[in-house]
């Protein structure tokens, strides 16, 4: 599968713009003044992006309580997020959703998901609506290793396979259900192991290396666009930040994630194999990362000067007001 | 042209008319055509009580879904396809199978609207049989429409007769938030007149089943025929019964009853769900609130007892609010003295 020069840089922005992002989600929520609970994406960047630049905007995704960077590997608007994340009014949901709750219908973005394993139905009904109405759609979810052992994951996966739905399966396994290790908590070792139960193809890749994650979701995908049915991508990535903000992480080895950011990073990665094979010019990702930061920038500042929701957006969006 | 149908061929007509005017109308369940990889007849059951019987012949596989049984997917990918174009109507058996897929009702569908900024819109109806009465014990049984009508981001139909069963499921079809349909078992084989041709009723409008002074009964689906035989007992003893069913439990026209109970002074809800946080409760609270200095005896609340359902017909007979219970709970209203 051949990408060419404009998808290389759109990956790049869009991997690098999740990076810069959380990097300074991070910082912010230890500031104090950002509200509720944040689970950071930082490590993951090459699986949203490789699998989502396969998509267009009315091709659906459900994603986790991880949520930001499969919203930005959407294409979802980086300042309303940001605005969503401080609950201020004008953010992508009104300030109502937060970072767990977090979706633009717009861009096909069907929602972070604050209950793990409560995505794979839902994608399983985009993928039925663009199966019963011939759109030639596909749907993605996005699922974590804890996910992967919910008893809804299980059923979405077989009714998938028995309706040959268009969706395909994305596990990212980042070895840690909150602080369990998927290594203990998955009782068939890999993810992929499953997929012969549930009569699909299954792939692991490395989710490290964005262009084996692209390339299998692209086979992936073009496999539900024709009427194929569902696959399985076991993509093994690690996370750089705690389960949520402010999770001491005592659960992981010590040096663990100096390691993976020094040997295994995905944008530094990127970057070699990219400026190596003489694609794109290190200049032109210096640019991009310049762009990067002065977006989160200006999203940052905007956001905390952005208005809060006042009473009378308490009771709008709903269908009664009792 | 009205002329006498079933409540069970009410559901069959509101659908096959819906799924005839909106291609988008998908059905999905377990079982509703029947017989799916199976040797011998298809469209075997239509439903394990018979309601969706030939709509698969007139609409095909492709519209009319059996599923695994696997409810937390199939409730759920309904919900998912009605946030990507389709309006499907999922039947989810027994309301006491919400247990196995509540998240995706609760959780998912409910909040969609409110939690995405107003920019979702979630145009599911999942159908489901309750009710005491039919021999099938706790697990099969029970009306558990409360918990629903607690949740902001659904709407609670409880039809009472085949009419406004028409009326208010093709509304509900065409309603863009998500719907949960309330169909008593004990109904399905009661007839009423049903106009031929295609009508809604508006969810949050009470229908008012039989005027009268004295005292406002409340009743909701199987209640609403037992409240009216107890209203024709208590007239011939010159206790003159108004009788209201809500139709929806969520909007609830609370207007309605308000209006009447200040007419009469005095209030009897009859609720077939458990007694505690009821809808039984809430209205008779809600009265209690807006309407106190109306009130000329404290309202009577008639409704299931706090137990599972029982097996036992002898018990089960007790457990079932009954029009005599009613009618003493009226005459008790009406010889209150402060």
């Amino acid at each position: 599968m051949q990408i060419n020069r404009t998808e290389l840089l759109e990956a790049y922005r869009k991997m690098r713009t999740i990076r810069v992002f959380e990097e300074r989600v991070h910082e912010e929520f230890a500031t104090g003044q950002m509200p509720g609970f944040v689970h950071l994406y930082a490590g993951e960047e090459a699986s949203a992006v490789g699998v989502c630049l396969n998509l267009s905007d009315d091709d659906k995704i459900c994603s986790t309580h991880r949520g930001h960077g499969h919203c930005i590997a959407k294409g979802c608007d980086v300042p309303g997020m940001m605005l969503e994340l401080y609950g201020r009014r004008d953010g992508l949901c009104g300030g109502k959703g937060g970072s767990m709750h977090i979706a633009d219908l717009s861009k096909g973005m069907m929602g972070a998901n604050a209950i793990v394993g409560g995505g794979p139905p839902l994608a399983c009904g985009a993928a039925l609506a663009a199966k019963t109405l011939g759109t030639g759609k596909v749907a993605v979810t996005f699922t974590g290793d804890g996910g992967s052992n919910q008893g809804t994951t299980f059923e979405s996966m077989n009714f998938a396979s028995v309706l040959k739905l268009p969706v395909v399966f994305v596990f990212e396994n980042n070895g840690y259900a909150e602080t369990t290790g998927s290594s203990w908590s998955v009782a068939c070792g890999d993810i992929v192991n499953r997929a012969p139960a549930f009569a699909m193809p299954g792939v692991m890749v490395d989710g490290h290396d964005f262009f084996a994650v692209h390339e299998a979701a692209s086979e992936a995908i073009a496999r539900a666009r024709a009427g194929e049915g569902p696959t399985l991508i076991e993509v093994k990535v690690d996370r750089y930040f705690g389960h949520h903000e402010g999770d001491s992480e005592k659960y992981r080895a010590p040096g663990e994630v100096a390691k993976l950011r020094a040997e295994k990073d995905c944008l530094k990665r990127f970057r070699k194999r990219v400026t190596e094979a003489g694609l794109l010019q290190a200049g032109e990702l210096d640019a991009i990362d310049r762009d990067v930061g002065a977006l989160i920038d200006r999203s940052v500042k905007a956001a905390l000067a952005a208005p809060m929701p006042t009473a009378a957006d308490l009771m709008t969006d709903v269908y009664i007001s009792y | 042209m009205a002329r006498k149908l079933t409540f069970r061929q009410a559901v069959n007509e509101a659908l096959r008319q819906e799924m005839r005017r909106d291609p988008t109308v998908i059905l999905l369940g377990e079982d509703i055509a029947g017989g799916k990889g199976s040797p011998g007849e298809q469209d075997a059951w239509g439903g394990d009580m018979g309601i969706t019987k030939g709509l698969i012949g007139e609409f095909g596989e492709r519209r009319v879904i059996d599923t695994p049984i696997s409810e937390s997917a199939f409730i759920g990918a309904a919900v998912g396809a009605a946030t990507s174009g389709l309006r499907p109507v999922a039947e989810l058996m027994f309301v006491d199978f919400m247990g196995v897929c509540f998240d995706q009702i609760f959780n998912q569908a409910a909040k969609f609207r409110y939690m995405f900024g107003g920019k979702a819109k979630t145009p599911v109806v999942i159908r489901t049989q309750m009710g005491a009465g039919y021999r099938a014990a706790a697990q099969h049984s029970q009306c558990l429409y409360p918990l629903f009508t607690h949740i902001p981001g659904l709407k609670c139909v409880v039809p009472s007769g085949a009419y406004d069963c028409k009326g208010l499921l093709t509304q509900a079809i065409r309603d863009d938030d998500p719907v949960i349909f309330f169909e008593h078992k004990l109904l399905y084989d009661v007839a009423e007149d049903v106009p031929e041709e295609q009508y809604t009723i508006p969810f949050g409008e009470a229908n008012v089943v039989r005027e009268g002074n004295d005292v406002t009964i409340v009743a909701l689906a199987r209640m609403v025929s037992f409240a009216k035989t107890a209203a024709e007992t208590l007239a011939k003893e010159g206790i003159d019964c108004e009788v209201i069913d809500p139709r929806t439990t969520s909007p609830l026209d609370l207007d309605t009853i308000l209006e009447s109970v200040r007419r009469t002074g005095r209030l009897v809800v009859v609720d077939e769900a458990h007694p505690r946080c009821n809808m039984a409760a809430d209205i008779a609270a809600q009265v209690a609130e807006q309407a106190f200095g109306a009130l000329r005896a404290p309202p009577r609340m008639v409704t299931a007892p706090h137990t599972p359902v029982p097996f036992s017909p002898s018990l089960e007979d007790l457990f079932v609010p009954s029009p005599e219970k009613i009618a003493t709970a009226v005459r008790e209203a009406r010889a209150y003295k402060a």
